[in-house]
């Protein structure tokens, strides 16, 4: 079985935003993999354990992203492709239009990425890519298993649970509890330097003319208004207690 | 040219979920005088849904029924849409940022080559531009942003923008009623939809949500939440410190990996406050903290915090609201 893994370079989601010339400053920020593509990184490989087959991981991305697709190596994919986006524009659809043009070329059985990304978070590029490449989709899995050309998934429906069969090729994302990732181990960070690493840019896959350009473009980026410390309240837990009643009811309709 | 825009409403146990109302309103905030909003309802046994929705200001409501939308399926939904896509050519399409919405929006969005800007908080109207505003990094930065071309399509999170209202001159929006082809050949099958959520309030949708951290302990530590949650109408959710410790659903976690909350008021007992969390619920419109530590970052963003063990303050909390609620 031939698994496609789409992943992207996040920031830490403990790290702070700072904003330098109207960007968002990358000085000394810690890189990682999108937390919920670690999760379809390693339910790739744990079906190539059980049915054989190869994984390739895909990342679309400035030059660091190369670090995250060494990470999905080393944790035991078999290939990397990096898609340069120097020149892609920061949009999704031409982000899936870029990626859908890598995968024509490399026909697999399933095309796994994570329900969304933790910096920009649109939850588009994924489904996108499905609908580019024909193939049906379901987002948001907590389970996979694959019997022959079937694929059956319990998908998490804002705490729903939808079990759901879908014949193959097809395209799922991960939720968070579909696996817990396993960390790269020394000789599998070993390993992944020797593992094929394929590059490409946008002129590399015919994107170069109009038929990609973006739908959509940032206007500002602005952070938001900081919170203060309010007040802590006074006496015994008793009296906070009915204090703090007494002004939630002040303060808001809600109760 | 006047523009034709197109909700997607999404219900729930037979009832227009408030975010359906949120999108058509942000549809109406970028529509100009006279131009047509339409609805779309998907599933089964539909008129009650229909004439409720035929009160709020829409040109046509359009119930498409049939077996295969009982339940929600990407393939079948695309499906049912395509053929009224195709006839309505909408310049706009609305839809809540939720399970749903998240997952159709795009795919939609891909069959019209159109752009999509997600997770929408707010609109903005100036000079004849439409600037949408959202999140990134789950709220840590705000960015705006504009369609190049149409159609576009857009996902509301929410609890953010304000619902739409019933037409006041009582009049009512045609309803057009659609059957979806029995498809044989769907690749997409669902076999069952277990309810774990039924009756209880979605945490994105709550306007008070009480939550829970390692300082809950045991997931039998989230009984007194779940109390004064349930008194207040309100959902519980946890950060991700509870749910990896296995006190609770990953469903229930809030923070940059979960869900984004902002309901009226916030209640984080025992949360120490972990950026990742914060940036979950820091939109929220009160936050009230409860933890023993008077050390833990969460009050320094909370309006009020309780320097206490929670499983003492949180069942008085209880009793303060069941006394004055009672009044």
């Amino acid at each position: 079985m031939n698994i496609a893994v789409l992943l992207k370079q996040t920031f830490d989601t403990e790290e702070r935003i700072v904003l330098s010339d109207g960007k968002v400053a990358e000085e000394g920020v810690k890189f990682v993999v999108n937390p919920y593509d670690e999760y379809a990184i390693e339910e790739a490989i744990r079906l190539k354990e059980a049915h054989g087959g190869q994984v390739t991981a895909l990342s679309l991305g400035p030059a660091r992203a190369a670090e995250a697709l060494r990470t999905a190596l080393a944790m035991g994919a078999d290939e990397a492709i990096w898609i340069d986006d120097a020149g892609i524009p920061q949009d999704e659809f031409a982000a899936a239009e870029a990626i859908a043009a890598v995968l024509r070329q490399h026909p697999c059985d399933l095309v796994l990425g994570g329900s969304f990304s933790v910096d920009t978070g649109g939850a588009q590029v994924a489904v996108r890519v499905a609908a580019a490449l024909g193939l049906p989709h379901v987002t948001s899995i907590t389970k996979l298993t694959v019997d022959g050309g079937t694929a059956s998934v319990e998908r998490d429906a804002e705490g729903d649970l939808e079990r759901i069969d879908v014949t193959l090729p097809a395209l799922f994302t991960a939720q968070q509890g579909l696996n817990e990732p396993r960390y790269p181990s020394l000789p599998g960070i070993m390993k992944a330097k020797k593992k094929p690493f394929k590059s490409f840019a946008a002129e590399d896959l015919g994107l170069a003319d109009g038929g990609n350009s973006a739908r959509t473009a940032r206007v500002s980026l602005s952070l938001p208004k900081g919170r203060q410390a309010g007040q802590l309240l006074q006496g015994d837990l008793q009296e906070q207690a009915e204090t703090l009643v007494g002004l939630l009811r002040a303060g808001s309709k809600s109760i | 040219m006047s523009k034709t825009y197109l909700i997607v409403a999404e219900h729930r146990d037979g009832k227009l979920r408030r975010v359906a109302l949120e999108a058509l309103r942000a549809a109406a905030d970028c529509a100009d005088a006279g131009e047509e909003i339409h609805a779309a309802l998907l599933g089964e046994g539909l008129d009650g849904l229909a004439a409720e929705l035929a009160t709020y200001p829409l040109a046509q409501v359009h119930a498409i029924e049939g077996e295969a939308l009982r339940f929600y399926n990407p393939e079948a939904y695309i499906r049912a849409l395509v053929p009224l896509l195709e006839s309505l050519r909408p310049d706009g399409l609305f839809l809540g940022h939720t399970a749903i919405g998240r997952d159709l929006a795009p795919a939609l969005a891909a069959r019209l080559s159109a752009g999509q800007i997600s997770d929408v908080t707010a609109i903005e109207r100036k000079d004849g531009d439409t600037v949408f505003v959202r999140p990134l990094y789950a709220g840590k930065a705000i960015e705006r942003r504009t369609f190049s071309a149409f159609p576009q399509v857009v996902t509301v999170r929410p609890n953010n923008l304000p619902a739409a209202e019933p037409r006041a001159d009582g009049g009512t929006a045609d309803i057009v009623k659609l059957t979806a082809t029995p498809e044989a050949d769907l690749r997409t099958v669902v076999r069952e939809v277990v309810r774990k959520t039924a009756g209880k309030i979605d945490l994105t949708e709550a306007k008070i949500v009480v939550a829970g951290g390692r300082g809950v302990k045991s997931a039998e530590g989230f009984k007194p939440l779940e109390e004064l949650a349930g008194m207040l109408g309100g959902a519980v959710g946890a950060s991700r410190g509870a749910c990896d410790a296995g006190y609770c659903d990953y469903g229930l976690q809030i923070g940059q990996t979960g869900k984004v909350v902002t309901p009226e008021i916030y209640i984080a007992c025992g949360i120490s406050g972990a950026i990742q969390h914060l940036a979950g619920m820091s939109g929220s419109r009160i936050i009230v903290a409860i933890n023993k530590d008077p050390e833990a970052p969460i009050f320094g963003i909370a309006d009020y915090g309780i320097v206490g063990d929670l499983f003492e303050v949180v069942p008085l909390l209880t009793q303060a609201f069941r006394k004055a609620l009672a009044k």
